[in-house]
């Protein structure tokens, strides 16, 4: 603390000996605390959000998205569009041109082969590389010159920027990967815990589920920057003592992810120290009413298309009256704090893609909704609370994840239900389990045994297209694909798959748009999805802090080379 | 003496290979899968192509056998050859065990942090010794009086009092409303001066005393009861007929009697020393064994579980010998053969 004291002074003094000059290094150290301790600083081999961010002070891709979803060109001169001839005519290439005289931090160039390799490195088939997705549709990437980087597609690709864009497919260097391809990629341990890279910092030390330091780059290519001589990147424990490091006893300087109860937040941040500040960017907390009847006496064909249609969640009206039960407000005070936002979309950003026309949901109406019941014939006739309708009563099973929040939702949920006439049984699963996609468990979210189940999705970047198409008919999980399929809720529409089509050959953003709402409001209108909170990430900032923007399209430390140490006041 | 020692070394071994299949079908058969922690936006084809990746896809009998080679045979030859500088056939490609989640040796991860639970482990446990023996001592001389009742007071409280609320109480009155002491424990200091020591030693104190007051709180009522066992025996009446002190009955010949269960119940508590602490790595971030096993099944690392699970198992078999040995050298009543 007083060596701190004592830096941040010095800092002090040298900003106001020249203001305008800031120097590299010259705020002595910063303090991150990650409550999950990476494991690795090659995300390609992890893919956890923990190893991408903290692998993003180190390696950098070609451009990244800013707190607004907007692309930033990094080691890119700029961002390609049809306008400045970066995109071809035809949609099937983009051609890239790197900064001048980018260096890496062992003193070499950067040059186009880098990229290349990087492909290659991603796609090896025995390498189990974690981010292929994002080079999904890639034929090759070619260097042009050691400058140009064109990469070409199978078929036109509307939206081009996604290998090599955003902090989960960042360009690894040629020169100290090239020996770790494919079978071997695991066996680089020393390369995969030190990446060389272009980014402010360099790794100096690295503990495994740890600790890393990290230390400012020589070579990085703002001679000013960054501000910090040095980042402490402590991992491990739990969430609320990360965030009482920083917002009690001053320890660290960020905490990141902070899934927390909000009144126990709310109290820490009560010491002054520092505030907690939450990014917005797809996370949708969620409902999923399933269309298929999960009826066990089904046996094999139990939750498939085969099985038949769901005695009753394929009512829109029983969706809507469930949906119009909630309290999305209640929801996130209770369960997120600042970290949530009622939502009536599944698509809820950026704003380009968000729709308005479902926002009547956000305020509760449960006279409409049980009036809509009994509109559609739904009715209590026997006196028993539940209602029912030809001998089929409103009985749900409502299952989630094993998780404190996701349980005071459940219970909440159920409330609103049975005062509706809905019977709810409640049901949760380890997480692990739960989203482990074990085909031999019963207890997966994509298996979906239950009539109604909760949890996050989200999808990485910025753009929708892939995400939107998850609710194609052909892809509904089930025995014949090893229950692999992104469409958990089984739906099914002749006139959304034509809407997947028409995004898939539009290139203009506008029209793109127009398209995603258009997809977000039929699936909403559908009530087989029932979106309840919209889900940002939290993170602790230390008021000695400044510079941050937070940021959930790309790593949090998206900016790190702009991060100072504020003034002391 | 020798000849017992033998006989349980070779027990041992039958022992520790069912337990090692047990350990790793268990683990094995576990609803468990090393992609299930990773974010839904990674497609389900990718994910397959991790597990393939991850030598998921050979069957369970290869999967073993290989784990029980890498085990047995090329870690212990890898560790020959790190401790003597020879090397030993073909070591560049000996497949080495490796975690899942760091893509590193899990052996090279054990070392790492064996030396933090070592010490922040194993000295609660010296501390706590050093405080559970004289309490028991006095405990059980001076029976029902009040130091009595408030030894048994205060080893109800360290014996049933969870170590992770005794952790968030420590630290929310040291390091948050007295700022004394760190709250999060640096895994990078290293003792080089004064200075750094005392940083150590100021890091060190709370999780120690956590656990300190934990093994305390059990082995002092063991203390007393054994003293309470011979303190009403004949041979003390004896020695105070014939006119020893006060001082010499009770510290040679009676606590020299009662040390000897107590000692077996210390041997046999040594191995979870290495097992760490798991809850109270995890308060305070020491980067221990403990931390280590909780992150490696949390993320279903599971070669990582695998290894450290009969790392401990071995461990226990082995002290509980180096106890049943020790009984018998400490107690000249007892012989085994």
């Amino acid at each position: 603390m007083r060596l701190r004291h004592i830096l941040t002074t010095a800092a002090a003094g040298a900003l106001i000996a020249s203001a305008a000059h800031a120097e590299r290094g010259e705020d002595g150290q910063l303090n991150i605390i990650y409550w999950q301790a990476p494991s690795t600083l090659n995300p390609y081999l992890s893919g956890g959000t923990k190893e991408v961010e903290a692998a993003s002070l180190v390696i950098e891709p070609l451009a990244r998205y800013d707190e607004n979803g907007d692309m930033v060109p990094f080691l890119a001169a700029e961002i390609p569009t049809q306008e400045n001839g970066g995109i071809s005519e035809d949609l099937t290439s983009i051609t890239w041109k790197l900064k001048p005289d980018l260096k890496w931090s062992d003193g070499t160039d950067v040059t186009a082969e880098d990229a290349v390799f990087t492909w290659e490195y991603c796609t090896h088939p025995e390498g189990g590389c974690a981010q292929a997705s994002y080079f999904d549709g890639v034929k090759s990437v070619e260097a042009v010159d050691p400058q140009t980087i064109k990469i070409t597609f199978d078929e036109p690709k509307p939206f081009p920027y996604t290998a090599l864009v955003g902090s989960e497919s960042p360009i690894i260097q040629k020169a100290q990967f090239q020996d770790c391809l494919g079978a071997r990629a695991p066996e680089c341990t020393e390369e995969n815990f030190g990446p060389i890279g272009t980014g402010p910092f360099t790794v100096a030390e690295f503990k495994p589920n740890d600790v890393i330091l990290f230390e400012a780059s020589e070579t990085y290519r703002e001679p000013d920057k960054p501000a910090f001589a040095s980042v402490l990147f402590k991992g491990g424990g739990d969430a609320a003592s990360a965030a009482r490091s920083v917002l009690e006893t001053g320890e660290f300087d960020y905490a990141w992810n902070l899934q927390v109860e909000p009144e126990v937040l709310t109290a820490m941040e009560a010491s002054g120290r520092g505030e907690v500040v939450s990014a917005f960017a797809t996370s949708v907390e969620r409902l999923h009413l399933n269309q298929t009847n999960p009826d066990p006496s089904l046996g094999d064909q139990r939750s498939t298309v085969e099985g038949g249609e769901h005695p009753f969640l394929t009512d829109r009206k029983v969706g809507q009256a469930l949906s119009m039960a909630i309290d999305r407000t209640v929801l996130v005070e209770t369960g997120y704090g600042a970290a949530g936002q009622p939502t009536c979309n599944v698509l809820p950003a950026p704003e380009l893609y968000a729709s308005t026309a479902n926002d009547g949901c956000l305020v509760q109406d449960m006279e409409g909704a049980k009036a809509l019941l009994e509109e559609a014939g739904w009715t209590d006739e026997d006196g028993d609370g539940v209602r029912e309708k030809d001998g089929q009563r409103l009985s749900v099973l409502y299952q989630t994840s094993t998780n404190s929040v996701r349980q005071g939702a459940q219970a909440l949920i159920k409330q609103w239900w049975n005062e509706l006439g809905v019977e709810v049984e409640l049901r949760n699963v380890d997480a692990n389990v739960f989203f482990g996609g074990d085909p031999s468990s019963p207890d997966t979210f994509q298996k979906f045994y239950a009539d109604i189940e909760m949890y996050t999705n989200n999808f990485a970047g910025v753009d929708p297209e892939a995400y939107m198409a998850d609710w194609a008919c052909d892809a509904i999980p089930g025995p014949s694909t090893q229950w692999q399929g992104t469409n958990i809720q089984r739906f099914c529409s002749e006139e959304y798959d034509a809407l997947i089509r028409a995004m898939a050959t539009e290139a203009d953003i506008e029209k793109r748009g127009e398209i995603a709402k258009a997809q977000n409001d039929l699936l909403m209108q559908s009530y087989s999805i029932i979106p309840l909170v919209w889900r940002g990430n939290p993170s602790a900032i230390s008021a000695t802090l400044q510079g941050v923007r937070m940021n959930d399209w790309d790593s949090e430390m998206w900016n790190i080379a702009d991060w100072t140490r504020a003034e002391p006041s | 003496m020798l000849n017992f020692t033998l006989r349980r070394l070779l027990m041992a071994i039958p022992t520790l290979i069912v337990i090692s299949f047990i350990i790793f079908a268990l683990l094995d058969l576990a609803p468990n899968d090393p992609t299930g922690d990773l974010p839904l936006t990674i497609p389900p084809e990718v994910r397959e192509q991790i597990r393939l990746s991850l030598g998921l896809g050979e069957p369970f009998h290869i999967r073993y056998l290989k784990w029980l080679q890498q085990f047995m045979v090329n870690e212990p030859l890898n560790l020959l050859e790190q401790w003597t500088g020879w090397s030993i056939g073909d070591s560049e490609n000996r497949l080495r065990i490796t975690s899942w989640a760091t893509r590193s040796p899990v052996v090279d991860l054990i070392a790492q942090r064996l030396p933090q639970t070592l010490w922040v482990v194993g000295m609660s446990y010296v501390v706590g010794i050093l405080i559970a023996i004289p309490i028991g001592v006095i405990s059980a001389y001076k029976q029902y009086s009040w130091f009595d009742q408030f030894g048994t007071f205060f080893s109800m409280i360290g014996f049933s009092v969870p170590t992770f609320f005794t952790g968030l109480v420590l630290i929310l009155v040291f390091s948050v409303n007295l700022g004394w002491l760190p709250m999060i424990y640096d895994t990078r200091l290293e003792v080089r001066d004064l200075g750094s020591f005392w940083a150590q030693v100021k890091q060190m104190i709370m999780p120690v005393t956590v656990l300190a007051l934990f093994n305390a709180a059990q082995l002092s009522r063991f203390m007393r009861a054994s003293m309470l066992d011979n303190l009403s025996q004949d041979y003390v009446r004896t020695a105070r007929a014939k006119g020893m002190k006060e001082r010499v009955v009770l510290l040679v010949h009676v606590l020299r009697n009662s040390l000897i269960p107590v000692v077996t119940v210390i041997a046999l508590g040594i191995p979870t020393i290495f097992s760490g602490a798991i809850i109270t790595e995890q308060i305070f971030r020491v980067n221990g064994l403990g931390q280590l096993l909780i992150i490696g099944i949390q993320g279903a690392d599971i070669p990582l579980v695998q290894t450290l699970t009969f790392i401990f198992a071995i461990l226990i078999v082995l002290f509980n010998l180096i106890a049943d040995v020790a009984y018998g050298i400490l107690d000249p009543r007892i012989r085994y053969d």
